[in-house]
């Protein structure tokens, strides 16, 4: 929907309201797919969706009501029924009072190429994967998936944000036919016309023939080569756990010992910064908040320093501070490095491709589990000599940014472990020392 | 009926309809205030059309006669380029033809009946009485609701009109330690969620259990940190349905199998079928593994499926052995020949399912449950059997790799047992299993009378990730020898 249709039904729902404060979020967009597996389609989707959030507030009592029939009469029931339910709710004394009109900045992750994206440009983009892995003996797996949607938020104070983005994701698994060996590759971007499928494919099809019959080496600390995509997987669990509240509650890991959070204290390596910024051209977000807060540019932890820890709105008031919403992107600094000047640099080490099932284990430490897949390597006197059996590790990256050795060239990544957009997220390829791998797995 | 009429003139040689309206209602509370109440209904269809051996898929949730027949229009052009890669064209198994089908949850009292005060005056008071429990710093508690009505149809003459339940009451208690260096938190994992209405929240007696979860949530704050070794498990229901979903619910998933979810959900080490059917041992000769979509109150019960098959109850490993997959009606006819060897029709088990309107339908997991042992052996008998070991309840952090091999799980309470008595909490326990050592170390299943359903409303798989809801019923059960690690470490 475009920002005036928007203007118009949120106008339209606010009408219908009778209580003191009503926030109509607007939520609309079409969404794509193509799976593609054992070297053809699999299956696809093509849907389209409009929301409408009503939130009305009476004094301290609020309720949240959704739908997606948006014709006035059932418009009306949504709100009539957030009305009769915030009326049965008990005053919450946290309740925020709505924010007025706000001033954002307009947001630039639109992409024609992405949202004009049909079936039959997707089947392209798969065969530029499945016809050369196909031709190569091998079997490939994927998914391209895109979205094109906006988000408005308008308020009975008069406050109006919109909106619009687009994201798309292609990634793929080529496996040799015997199933001894796997290779992933993915991106993700706001633009189509950023992403390079074919090239994709090579990368997934030379890690497949690279991994084949791979070798048990012991489990144990490691010094280890993280690929951007491993550490974006890892990353965003600090960026995650960041919360005020939580932290001065002491049930956190940004909790400080003997109260209070750690703002102000190192936590990692000083080469290391990490940043959120709406307008980085490489990671294009939303503008504003949920409740209608502006997002700016925000150092979370600078020079190994936590800089700002998210603040709700009402736990801001309490500790005196001031409101700073999350973020829906991350930016990790980095080096000059490329991926083989870490390798050539390593006498003995890991490489890992990327991590799966990571499920936290102890959030005191951020302590984390997750096994290696599609891609581990042995690192012998600055050569890859041969593929190694998957690994379980335990270890957390807050550890791991503390056993720093050398960073590269950041590059955004697709860091989701399910292969959709995810988070946006730049990050570099990294080496540490000591990355704790704990056990073998015969998976392939 | 239009939607069908219009993928078939669109060229289509089958097509299916969904149309579902899906209620959900949630609201959470932390200590003494509401957190959130939030009452949602989305309304929509979707189209599945079958061209030249291609599947395509639209929806759209504008139920107007023009939209209906577009979406149809454009589900069968999505399935004409989607052939342009095909190698092995899509062909299903017959189904029988269910010409108008009900079916509904066994509900006694519809959740969206019950006045929300009632509600948030039972989840505050279930809070209050885990507050009064000194060194219980923080309560979460929450109730979910859904209900969704689905009408089915395709174009072989099915049509099934279902309304489907599902309710999940929870609570998290957090103790934190005086000096601040130290959290614990007990979630409720002995209550599941289930296939029910209000009366499960009612069942589920929040207020009397949350001083007990409390009170374990602050003894885990002294609890003896486990020292690393192997030990005789012994595991409860509450924990054990997580291990039994990870470790062989997944890995049966014929999909898998065959290689379509490798770039996310994974591949399967239970493979080639040719090579596993009838031949591989999983477990010991004691273990029988049932897949079933019957299971009364169940997350997976349905009348039938998401391509109006009526699912069937069907053994997955038998005596230790594995015996079946599960199967949609494009899968069943990869395993023609294992069901002729054995006798037996070649049909789908059930086992398609789409989380919404929005969602294509593909092969997801039904209840797939650990039968129990004719001894009607209880978790007390296994206790006192065991010599050195760890008992464990609930289920906790998790994790396994994408063919379902090496996992770790962790848990709510551990326990430490000698010479056949538990003697002591521990705490920062975590086993580490390879699946088929870690089921044919089971030298112990419980009766019929320690059975339990263990539920989860987050199993996901598929891309774009789908949510389904399924439950394992199990007993508890022994494993001995099983390699446990310490996950403490110092911040």
């Amino acid at each position: 929907m475009g920002r005036e249709e928007c203007e118009a039904l949120a106008k339209r729902a606010l009408s219908f309201a009778t209580v003191d404060e009503t926030r109509i979020t607007i939520n609309s967009g079409g969404r794509g797919n193509t799976r593609f597996a054992v070297n053809q389609i699999s299956t696809g989707g093509d849907n389209y969706d409009a929301t409408v959030a009503v939130r009305s507030a009476i004094g301290k009592r609020s309720a949240v009501v959704n739908t997606n029939k948006l014709d006035d009469a059932s418009l009306k029931a949504a709100v009539q029924l957030a009305e009769r339910l915030a009326k049965l709710s008990p005053e919450d004394p946290e309740t925020m009072p709505e924010l007025g009109p706000q001033t954002y900045v307009e947001g630039k992750g639109w992409s024609e190429a992405t949202a004009s994206l049909d079936p039959n440009a997707r089947a392209n983009a798969a065969r530029a994967i499945t016809e050369p892995s196909r031709a190569a003996g091998l079997v490939s797996t994927g998914y391209l998936e895109t979205q094109a949607g906006a988000i408005a938020i308008a308020n009975s104070k008069g406050l109006f944000a919109y909106n619009k983005q687009t994201a798309l994701s292609l990634t793929t698994t080529v496996r040799t036919e015997d199933g001894t060996g796997s290779g992933w590759a993915g991106a993700t971007s706001h633009d189509f016309g950023k992403l390079d499928p074919k090239d994709l494919g090579e990368r997934a099809i030379d890690k497949a023939k690279r991994s084949v019959n791979p070798v048990a080496i012991e489990p144990g600390r490691y010094t280890t080569i993280l690929e951007p995509t491993a550490v974006g997987n890892l990353i965003q669990f600090i960026t995650n756990a960041m919360n005020a509240r939580n932290a001065d509650e002491g049930r956190s890991f940004f909790s400080k010992p003997g109260g209070g959070n750690k703002i102000g204290m190192k936590v990692v390596d000083e080469r290391i910064t990490i940043s959120s910024d709406p307008l980085d051209p490489e990671v294009y977000a939303n503008t504003f908040s949920n409740d209608g807060q502006p997002i700016t540019k925000t150092e979370w932890i600078e020079n190994g320093v936590v800089k700002n820890l998210p603040y709700d709105r009402y736990w801001a008031q309490k500790q005196g501070k001031t409101p700073m919403p999350t973020s829906g992107t991350v930016r990790m600094s980095g080096g000059t490095a490329t991926l083989d000047e870490l390798i050539a640099s390593t006498d003995r080490g890991v490489l890992v491709t990327r991590f799966w099932y990571l499920r936290p284990v102890d959030p005191r430490t951020l302590l984390y589990t997750g096994l290696t897949r599609d891609g581990t390597f042995l690192i012998e006197r600055g050569k890859i000599t041969k593929a190694i059996k998957n690994f379980r590790f335990n270890d957390s990256p807050i550890f791991m940014l503390n056993n720093l050795d050398a960073l590269g060239r950041p590059v955004r990544v697709s860091a989701s472990e399910a292969g959709g957009p995810g988070l946006a997220i730049v990050v570099p390829p990294i080496k540490v020392r000591d990355f704790n791998f704990t056990s073998l797995s015969d998976a392939v | 009926m239009l939607a069908l009429d219009a993928a078939r003139s669109a060229g289509a040689q089958y097509a299916d309809v969904r149309i579902s309206r899906n209620r959900v209602q949630s609201i959470s509370t932390r200590e003494r205030r509401v957190q959130g109440l939030s009452d949602n209904e989305t309304f929509g269809f979707g189209v599945r059309t079958l061209v030249g051996g291609a599947w395509g898929f639209a929806a759209s949730s504008d139920l107007t006669r023009d939209e209906v027949a577009r979406v149809a229009r454009q589900s069968a052009a999505q399935a004409k380029a989607n052939r342009a890669a095909l190698v092995k064209p899509v062909v299903l198994a017959p189904a029988p033809v269910t010409k108008d089908g009900t079916w509904r949850s066994p509900v006694k009292t519809d959740p969206f009946d019950v006045p929300i005060e009632d509600k948030v005056a039972l989840l505050l008071a279930a809070n209050e009485a885990a507050l009064k429990v000194q060194g219980s710093r923080f309560v979460n508690s929450a109730m979910f609701f859904l209900r969704e009505e689905k009408t089915y149809a395709n174009s072989e003459g099915t049509f099934t009109v279902q309304t489907i339940y599902r309710a999940s009451p929870t609570m998290t208690v957090t103790a934190v330690s005086q000096d601040f260096s130290d959290f614990q938190s007990r979630q409720s994992t002995d209550i599941a969620p289930m296939g029910r209405g209000y009366d499960h929240v009612l069942d589920a007696k929040l207020v009397e259990n949350a001083p007990r979860w409390a009170e374990e949530a602050v003894q885990k704050l002294s609890a003896k940190p486990v020292d690393v070794g192997r030990y005789d498990l012994v595991l409860d229901p509450t924990h054990l349905g997580l291990t039994i979903h990870e470790s062989i619910a997944h890995p049966t998933e014929l999909d898998r199998v065959y290689g379509y979810e490798a770039n996310y959900a994974g591949t399967s080490f239970v493979s080639p079928p040719e090579e596993k059917l009838g031949k591989f041992r999983y477990g010991p000769e004691i273990m029988n593994i049932q897949g079933d979509r019957m299971q009364d109150g169940s997350l997976g019960a349905v009348g039938w499926d998401d391509e109006g098959v009526q699912p069937e109850t069907f053994l997955i490993i038998k005596n230790g052995i594995v015996n079946d997959y599960q199967t949609t009606r494009e899968q069943a006819n990869w395993l023609d020949w294992w069901y002729k060897q054995q006798g037996k029709p070649t049909r789908s088990h059930g086992c398609s399912y789409a989380q919404s309107w929005a969602d294509v339908q593909f092969q997801r997991m039904p209840n797939v449950s650990l039968l129990p042992s004719e001894k009607n052996l209880k978790w007390d008998d296994l206790i006192a059997a065991t010599d050195r070991g760890i008992a464990i309840v609930g289920d906790g952090s998790f994790s396994i790799d994408q063919q379902r091999y090496n996992a770790q799980f962790g848990g709510q309470l551990f326990y430490e047992i000698k010479g056949g008595k538990i003697t002591g909490m521990l705490k920062d326990v975590a086993y580490q299993m390879r699946t088929p050592e870690f089921w044919n170390a089971m030298d112990m299943i419980g009766g019929k009378d320690s059975y339990w359903l263990w539920g989860a409303f987050g199993d996901a798989k598929g891309q774009p990730t789908q949510a389904n809801a399924v439950s394992h019923g199990c007993p508890p059960t022994r494993h001995r020898g099983i390699n446990v690690i310490n996950t403490g470490r110092k911040a």
